[in-house]
């Protein structure tokens, strides 16, 4: 859906360059839902917006559902921009309009007639579970209604890819929830494609089929989420599962997808003669799957045998050195 | 003088005063709008960006805000002239009198713009809105209790410009009180015109405000 290659933004101000975007390839298949991980400051934000070249990249290409964004101007721009939408941290609604309004507007630019607007627009609101506030005014609205808006407005023209600006950050956690919930949900019934920047490693755990991790303008790491999580020194996975330092001989980190329900441990103590101390874990649910992180010290004289059998099991295992 | 001649007086001043006042603000309002709207379009990092021509708008609407109004009042009697075949008259009065408000408007009309979201802007841009649609449906739509705001504070502003547009025979409620209250020592009619003077500019106030408040929906 997004292929963008060799993407570079550099802000020029009077007395440095700013390069925001450093040389980004990305690469977003049809109906994903696609994570860039990165603090605020990462340049994450800036190659959003080169998708819809609300921002236009110093060099390089980007081409959504096999248009060139990078080759248009003007009307054809606009056109394009048409078939995306975009949800903002902020949810950018007109505080002039109602609820209806503001879903209607995107529907006034693409020009539809005003009869077919009121029954899309029922439609939309009733997707998004609004249907009693078409009448309100944003500053009625809690946080979550305004983004439930946000994503009405962003699907009225019945987009294929949908960008979401941080549009959980301004919400508490239970909120969050249901919105990213409302996401997936789009995703799963419309086949939207949707590619979300976040600061949230939960966002990235609960809705992402694929994510990138960004750094100074770099993409550092990306792939499926599951990919990455098995990916031997993969920084996604460190972030997800912040576990305990700890240094020094034996002290190894596994990694299992799908496996959570098998009494590794015991089965290793018992075959191998080896004692298991674990430091530190968690199991976590990531893109639907149960996915296990353990820090443990193993020792013992069979402790490499012991380590090739959890590799036979198909886990991901690290030792430190 | 009499009450009974005093009323007249009043009424007829009054007339003039809003029929000064109400023209001005009508070319104030249109202008003032335009130009507002052309120097937020040609701003650096705007819709329209023209750094040059943002920096003459600017200039001219500095000179213009810099003038005192008795000065400029004088200084474009040619154009007054021209405009109206004279330079003396209520009519005549109204072009000093807008020519003084527009460049006014305009920079409340800037500050009123500047305070519609930005986000909201490039949300719209986002979903492929044209520019005069973000101007017309964003950008003034979204301002538009604060450009009632300052036209309400511009008006009231032209109703004092007005009373010294009576200086120079544009007649009005100014013009009253000086021959008549001030030049004759006529404390009565003095205050009599102040009064008129206030009432009006309350009801104007009161009137903007109310409708500044009806159109907010924050």
């Amino acid at each position: 859906m997004i292929t963008a290659s060799g993407l570079r933004k550099v802000y020029r101000t009077r007395r440095r360059e700013v390069v925001a975007v450093d040389g980004v390839d990305l690469d977003v298949g049809d109906g994903e839902v696609f994570g860039v991980l990165g603090r605020s400051g990462a340049g994450k934000s800036t190659l959003l917006r080169c998708v819809n070249l609300l921002e236009r990249p110093t060099s390089g290409t980007v081409t959504v559902d096999g248009e060139e964004m990078t080759r248009l101007r003007g009307d054809g721009l606009r056109r394009a921009r048409r078939r995306i939408g975009m949800i903002h941290q902020h949810f950018a609604l007109l505080s002039a309009r109602t609820v209806a309004g503001n879903v209607a507007f995107p529907l006034e630019i693409a020009g539809m007639p005003a009869a077919k607007r009121r029954t899309r627009v029922a439609e939309l609101l009733d997707l998004v579970g609004l249907d009693g506030l078409a009448r309100a005014h944003s500053a009625q609205l809690s946080g979550g209604q305004k983004q439930r808006v946000g994503i009405a407005r962003a699907l009225a023209a019945e987009p294929r890819l949908l960008l979401s600006d941080e549009a959980t950050s301004a919400l508490d956690p239970e909120t969050t929830a249901s919105i990213l919930d409302l996401l997936r949900r789009v995703n799963r019934e419309l086949g939207l494609t949707i590619l979300l920047i976040t600061h949230e490693m939960d966002v990235i755990k609960n809705v992402c089929d694929s994510a990138a991790i960004m750094e100074a303008g770099r993409i550092i790491e990306s792939g499926k989420l599951r990919d990455l999580l098995v990916r031997p020194g993969s920084r996604l996975a460190d972030r997800l599962f912040p576990l305990p330092e700890a240094s020094g001989p034996g002290i190894v980190t596994v990694t299992y997808v799908d496996r959570a329900d098998r009494p590794l441990m015991s089965d290793l103590t018992r075959r191998y003669d080896v004692d298991v101390n674990v430091l530190g874990g968690a199991i976590e649910t990531v893109a639907g799957a149960p996915v296990g992180r353990l820090r443990m010290r193993v020792a013992g004289a069979r402790t490499d045998e012991a380590l090739d059998h959890l590799r036979g099991e198909g886990l991901l295992v690290e030792v430190d050195r | 003088m009499t009450g009974t001649e005093l009323w007249p007086l009043l009424s007829e001043g009054l007339a003039e005063t809003l029929l000064m006042v109400g023209w001005s603000a009508l070319f104030t309002l249109v202008f003032g709008l335009a130009i507002g709207v052309l120097l937020v379009l040609t701003e650096r990092g705007g819709l329209l960006p023209a750094p040059g021509l943002h920096a003459v708008l600017g200039a001219v609407v500095n000179i213009g805000r810099s003038l005192p109004f008795v000065i400029l009042m004088v200084a474009i009697i040619p154009f007054t002239r021209l405009v109206t075949g004279t330079s003396i008259g209520t009519t005549a009065a109204i072009v000093p009198l807008s020519v003084g408000a527009i460049p006014f408007y305009a920079r409340l009309v800037e500050t009123a713009l500047h305070e519609v979201d930005r986000g909201v802007v490039e949300a719209a841009q986002a979903m492929g809105a044209t520019r005069l649609t973000i101007v017309a449906k964003v950008l003034l739509t979204e301002a538009l209790p604060s450009l009632v705001a300052g036209l309400t504070v511009t008006i009231v502003t032209l109703v004092s410009y007005s009373a010294m547009a009576g200086t120079i025979g544009g007649g009005g409620l100014g013009d009253v009180a000086i021959r008549f209250g001030y030049q004759s020592f006529d404390t009565r009619v003095m205050v009599a015109t102040v009064v008129v003077l206030v009432v009006v500019v309350q009801l104007l106030q009161m009137l903007g405000d109310f409708l500044a408040r009806r159109l907010s929906h924050r």
